[in-house]
């Protein structure tokens, strides 16, 4: 699905590089996510899958072929949820459908359809300030899917969230990844929100960037929030959270 | 309406003093009394709202409207390159530092008496306001909505016509309240240095018959009229501007 290959990166005003010779692979349908402190090079691997920086050595595939060579292949969800908040709740999530062409019916088919699906459709007419931020990163989201890429990355998107809504949306987000079939690249700095999300975690430990390392978490995809409390869980969170103070430090 | 009292009961403290001031003075044709004032519009009424009102507005909506059409092709072009606006800007704000008042004579001579002689000075105050405002609100697009549709596949039309217009509405409307005002000081003036009709000849017409009221009146007129149509822009920017409340 996403292969990095030999990536190396550096930005112009910097004087040292993010991404040294990284390589990895996503498979179709994997839910990984990456944590790492900081500044470690997270959001610059999503700015090189976006398009939005260059790599200056190193190719990247999506589905096999050159990202250069194609567009529309990965869809982003940002920290902030980005709605404009000129445009009402269908405006917004209509918005990746409309750079796209697509047909005002097709458009208004399709986002009927997912603003029931996240609970949004009582809520369609309204402007983004007469919602709660839950609310307002469930449309974000749906504006997500509907660009109707099968890559999602998906940036932090629930650090500015309570507790609880946080932990509503990771298991609706759970939910849906599995329904829509995505293939899901998640940033985040919370360890446990990780493990209940992913198959698997790339970790970042170094800098530049050369390699991630791969946890592979020991859950079902049928995973319930009090799987958290398993003994190897628990030590699976100890462990990656002992490694990011050691680089911390380092 | 509750949040106007305070301007209201301002404006009418203001008015008694001028009142009182003028009473002492008792020199109308230095300085006529509000209500002297409001006498005087109602005996030139027929003059001021039929012949002198018309004549000025129209110098005002066409120097308010080319004014509108040149300030936003400009801000736009600025916007679409930096060449052109490191050429432009400094241009754009040298055109500021031009006294009107004295290059206004040197349009009459080009043009005559004409309607456009008017207008250029209108536009040479107007333009600038709704360029710099409208150019700011451009340059205040979020750049993190700028790349979210990037991601989606955007060209620089999308994102002008999707993210930068609708977010410079605010400063459009800004712009068009700050102009609105200029627009017609800026005929008034225009029509003082050199014309045959508008309120602004009538003004100075009455200056020299040292009718100290007739001058006022067509002042006054200007700007009531200046304060509805400001009040008109306001109404429309909140009805086209719902969203406004989160920025």
């Amino acid at each position: 699905m996403l292969e990095f290959k030999n990536v190396s990166f550096k930005y112009d005003e910097d004087d040292y590089k993010m991404l040294e010779n990284l390589s990895f692979t996503v498979d179709e349908g994997d839910f990984i996510s990456i944590i790492g402190k900081s500044g470690c090079g997270k959001s610059t691997v999503f700015r090189l899958i976006n398009g939005l920086e260059k790599a200056e050595k190193g190719e990247i595939l999506v589905n096999g072929i050159s990202i250069e060579k194609q567009k529309n292949y990965s869809a982003y969800m940002p920290q902030k949820d980005l709605l404009f908040p000129w445009r009402t709740i269908e405006q917004n999530i209509c918005l990746s459908m409309e750079i796209q062409k697509k047909s005002r019916s097709q458009m208004h088919e399709k986002a009927e359809e997912m603003l029931k699906e996240v609970g949004l459709w009582d809520y369609r007419n309204k402007y983004p300030k007469d919602l709660s931020g839950g609310m307002r990163q469930r449309a974000s989201f749906a504006r997500t899917i509907l660009s109707g890429c099968n890559l999602m990355l998906l940036d932090e998107p629930f650090s500015a969230l309570d507790s609880l809504t946080k932990i509503s949306l990771q298991e609706w987000l759970l939910e849906e990844c599995k329904k829509h079939n995505k293939t899901v690249l998640f940033v985040t700095h919370d360890v446990e929100e990780a493990i209940f999300l992913s198959k698997k975690i790339f970790v970042i430990t170094d800098r530049p960037v050369t390699h991630f390392e791969e946890v592979v978490v020991p859950l079902s995809d049928e995973r319930k929030r009090e799987d958290m409390k398993r003994g190897d869980i628990v030590e699976l969170k100890e462990s990656l959270i002992k490694k990011l103070r050691q680089e911390g430090e380092a | 309406m509750r949040k106007n009292i305070p301007a209201l009961i301002l404006a009418i403290c203001l008015l008694a003093l001028w009142q009182g001031i003028a009473m002492i003075i008792n020199a109308p044709y230095i300085l006529p009394t509000p209500v002297q004032i409001i006498i005087r519009l109602w005996e030139l009424r027929e003059t001021l709202f039929l012949v002198q009102l018309p004549a000025t507005m129209s110098v005002t909506a066409l120097g308010l409207v080319i004014s509108i059409v040149l300030g936003i092709f400009l801000a736009v072009i600025m916007d679409m390159n930096k060449m052109i606006e490191n050429a432009l800007y400094p241009v754009i704000v040298a055109s500021q530092t031009i006294p009107t008042t004295a290059i206004a004579p040197l349009f009459v001579l080009w043009f005559g008496y004409s309607i456009w002689s008017k207008v250029l000075v209108t536009i040479l105050i107007t333009f600038f306001p709704i360029a710099i405002t409208v150019y700011d609100g451009f340059k205040g697009t979020s750049r993190e909505m700028e790349e979210l549709l990037i991601t989606y596949g955007a060209t620089k039309k999308d994102i002008f016509l999707k993210l930068k217009m609708p977010q410079a509405l605010p400063n459009f409307f800004s712009a068009i309240k700050m102009a609105v005002p200029l627009s017609i000081i800026g005929a008034a003036i225009a029509e003082w240095l050199g014309a045959q009709s508008g309120l602004g000849y009538f003004s100075k017409r009455m200056m020299t018959q040292l009718d100290g009221a007739g001058v006022f009146a067509p002042v006054v007129l200007l700007s009531v009229v200046a304060m509805i149509i400001v009040g008109i822009i306001n109404i429309l920017e909140n009805k086209i501007i719902k969203w406004r409340k989160e920025l």
